[in-house]
């Protein structure tokens, strides 16, 4: 699965990163803890957070993770959309709680 | 090959830069051709000292010296230095700011991932002096 699909398929908005969006995703990982991601994410995972600065790049390229998805409508810093747009790194955003675009990622991936 | 040395100098409080100086040591790492699973724990490792010299000490400053069997990464500060290291090493123990925290740091996990990342750490700190870690990972055995 790729983030294209999974933008496609959950209608979730797209804010930076465009060259990124055939990074594949093999899965995911949910947690708004820098440190929690940097011992437990790992690389080809969607990170699902509300963390919007630039530190949350940081983490997602250094872990060579496919991209963030930003919670609850959480808007990115400008810092981190350009730094999203240097790493091809893509940044999406839902309205919907953690909760349950977990559910509906992991459903996804269960069928795909 | 001779050794490569790569040194950063960090700002205090410089969250906007922070992983700056892990993201140009894992560039050169690639390039050098080192085994990915090696780079990928001295990259977490390199990145949770970076950040606690920001958001813990005065900045500092970080030197890597690469060669043929190891990476070392040495981080040197002159901040306040942790009274008790042990305590300190703990998971889940944490002086993090409120300011610090809201940013989603402050989880009391940095320096166990240095632990599990890396083949070496050494922490020598002087409460009132500043505190230096020494990493080391061997890529050749
Ligand atoms: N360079 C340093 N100078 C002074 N104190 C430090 C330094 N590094 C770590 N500490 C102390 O050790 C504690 C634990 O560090 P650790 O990196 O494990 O967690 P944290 O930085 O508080 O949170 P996290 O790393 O999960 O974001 C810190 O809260 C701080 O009190
Ligand atoms: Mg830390």
């Amino acid at each position: 699965m790729t983030i294209r699909d999974i933008v496609e398929k959950l209608d979730l908005k797209v804010y930076s990163g465009e060259k990124g969006l055939d990074k594949i995703v093999e899965t995911a990982y949910c947690s708004d803890l820098l440190s929690d991601v940097m011992g437990n994410g790992d690389e080809n995972q969607l990170w699902i957070t509300l963390q919007t600065h630039k530190n949350a790049m940081a983490v997602a390229a250094l872990k060579d993770m496919s991209g963030i998805l930003l919670v609850n409508n959480h808007q990115p810093n400008a810092d981190t959309l350009e730094a999203s747009n240097d790493e091809d790194l893509p940044v999406l955003g839902s309205d919907k709680p953690a909760f349950e675009l977990c559910g509906l990622i992991y459903q996804l991936m269960q069928k795909s | 090959m001779e050794t490569l040395k790569l040194k950063y100098s960090l700002k205090d409080g410089d969250f906007s830069n922070a992983g700056n100086a892990s993201s140009n040591i894992k560039k050169n790492l690639k390039m050098l051709g080192i085994n990915a699973a090696v780079i990928k724990k001295m990259v977490v490792s390199i990145y949770e000292a970076e950040v606690n010299m920001i958001a813990h000490a005065n900045g500092g400053v970080i030197e890597v010296f690469i060669d043929e069997e190891k990476i070392k990464a040495i981080l040197a500060d002159v901040g306040p230095g942790i009274p008790d290291i042990d305590q300190a090493m703990k998971k889940g123990y944490t002086t993090a700011s409120e300011e610090v925290r809201q940013m989603g740091f402050g989880a009391g996990m940095g320096l166990p991932n240095i632990k599990k990342n890396s083949d070496d750490l050494k922490i020598e700190s002087v409460v009132g002096e500043g505190t230096t870690l020494t990493i080391t990972s061997y890529y050749k055995s």
